[in-house]
């Protein structure tokens, strides 16, 4: 089911700019750390492992899995919340769109892409990776 | 052990559950009042004030005002729904440095009056995780679903594990007058209900209502002079837990932390507690609390609740007597308040007889404040009647 829900739109700042820009480019950003190396979600100026200012944008290679999800069955349309492990490490917050409700699993490959909110801007989202997908 | 710092010498839980003819502050007047006249303490006795974020206008400005108190100590610290057992550990913790004598903590809410429904009612903006999750329309009851699901996949608790937690907190509203549902509910029941945020159903939630509730902490000293039963603070934890930074694991939660804090400070196991007042937003909060605070293992919440184990009278350990959140009180959508009270009441011996655990010396209160499924706060008390 297509997701003809209205988004609020994400309030940006000076600190996560770069991330909804990047989403108008139809790209995922994380941030990693240089000084531990450790990739984190949602993103900060300083990292929330070690505390370094030396945090970078990387672009997220858009695979990841279902870590855990809910349909929202009493919404008008219903939709899929879910937590979605990337392949870069970080499990994020995010809907599942295009998918058979009742076909979703934990554990589920996805795959990144994207729906306006109701201002325009692009929201990451991700639909089922191969089989799952509805007609 | 050591000498408890402070006793709860008052407690009142408002029998309102719908408060249309009512201001906030009001609310929090009665409920002040109603815990002042249990303690047998009075208003001008009061030299310390603890509010959280439910509180109308500049928390202890504009309420300190309101209730005419003269006070030398406030506190405001918010942890959501937890953030009033934090206020006891936190009040104890002013009366032993000297702080205050008499600390009254008060909450009340009015969300069905004002509309709110389930919101907390937060100012949205400059909040950093906002971004990454409004879009998503995340809500407390499809976060806390994500916990319940995950739970389900990596242990395999069931539907019909989850429901008797339901069932068990219906068998003790039933004796409650005030309890916004007193139906006692069959696993079927539940299992009949509506999915709401799947595999969480409607039977899974707890109510939504207006009202409030107050204490009042004090040394021990002046509880001893009051010719009340004394219900000391034998130990408290605090913990939070949340997203680690993209590290999510929903499995446990803060209480992992907050329990053996608390546990250890009061000398004692989950195995000297026979009652317990645990947070109870929605069944699964139960379940995992459960497991977190070493009432069974990590996994095993299911099977533990299963079958009556938390029926007074029935199983190995009582809980939310007076109905909880899922069946009798969420006050303004904060239900930490109600946890102490009733943990108060059993240990009084003043639990409805239905219901009273005979002979109880001890007692945990647990809450879990914000979201199970992001970021929470977790607060444990262990109190003693003596």
């Amino acid at each position: 089911m297509d997701t003809p829900r209205e988004i609020t739109p994400p309030q940006s700042s000076p600190e996560t700019a770069p991330y909804w820009m990047a989403a108008r480019e139809g790209r995922l950003l994380v941030k990693r750390c240089e000084a531990c190396g450790e990739r984190h979600a949602y993103p900060r100026a300083l990292c929330p492992f070690c505390f370094s200012e030396d945090t970078v944008w990387e672009e997220a290679s858009g695979r990841g899995t279902v870590y855990s999800f809910s349909i929202m069955r009493r919404a008008k349309p219903p939709y899929a919340v879910a937590y979605v492990t990337l392949e870069e490490g970080p499990t994020i917050i995010s809907n599942i769109v295009d998918a058979e409700f009742d076909a979703l699993r934990i554990g589920q490959p996805v795959t990144l892409t994207f729906r306006d909110a109701t201002d325009g801007q692009p929201v990451p989202m991700f639909r089922p990776a191969g089989e799952g997908l509805r007609a | 052990m050591p000498q408890p710092n402070a006793c709860i010498a008052g407690v009142f839980e408002h029998p309102t559950r719908r408060a249309d003819d009512k201001s906030l502050a009001q609310l929090h007047a009665e409920v002040a009042a109603g815990a002042l006249r249990d303690a047998g303490l009075s208003h001008a006795d009061v030299d310390g004030y603890f509010c959280a974020g439910d509180a109308p206008g500049l928390g202890p400005l504009s309420m300190v005002d309101y209730l005419g108190l003269r006070v030398r100590h406030v506190d405001t610290t918010d942890t959501g729904g937890s953030a009033y057992l934090v206020h006891v550990a936190h009040a104890a913790e002013a009366i032993a440095a000297g702080k205050c004598n008499v600390a009254l903590i008060t909450l009340a809410g009015r969300p069905l009056a004002e509309g709110l429904g389930s919101g907390l009612g937060l100012r949205l903006d400059n909040m950093p995780d906002v971004p990454f999750e409004a879009p998503y329309g995340t809500a407390v009851l499809n976060l806390y679903a994500m916990v319940a699901r995950r739970h389900m996949h990596e242990f395999g608790t069931t539907a019909t594990q989850l429901a008797w937690i339901k069932v068990a907190a219906s068998h003790h509203a039933q004796h409650n007058p005030q309890a916004v549902l007193r139906k006692v509910l069959t696993v079927e029941d539940v299992l009949a209900s509506p999915l709401v945020a799947d595999p969480l159903r409607k039977h899974d939630c707890c109510v939504i209502n207006d009202g409030g509730g107050a204490l009042v902490v004090t040394r021990p000293e002046i509880a001893r002079s009051l010719g009340r039963p004394v219900v000391s603070l034998r130990g408290s934890g605090v913990a939070l837990k949340n997203q680690m930074g993209g590290k999510v694991d929903l499995t446990y939660s803060a209480a992992r932390f907050s329990g053996p804090i608390a546990f250890d400070e009061a000398g004692i196991t989950p195995a000297d507690i026979r009652y317990a007042s645990i947070y109870d937003s929605f069944t699964i909060t139960v379940l995992v609390t459960l497991e977190d605070l070493g009432f069974c293992e990590k996994g095993r919440g299911g099977a533990f609740v299963a079958d009556g184990n938390l029926i007074s009278g029935v199983g190995r350990l009582a809980f939310n007597t007076d109905g909880g959140g899922l069946c009798s009180n969420h006050p303004g959508n904060r239900g930490g308040i109600t946890k102490v009270i009733e943990a108060v009441r059993q240990l009084r011996g003043e639990a409805h007889p239905a219901v009273q655990v005979p002979d109880l010396h001890l007692a945990l209160a647990h809450g879990t404040g914000g979201s199970l499924g992001t970021r929470h706060g977790s607060a444990t008390l262990i109190l003693e009647r003596s």
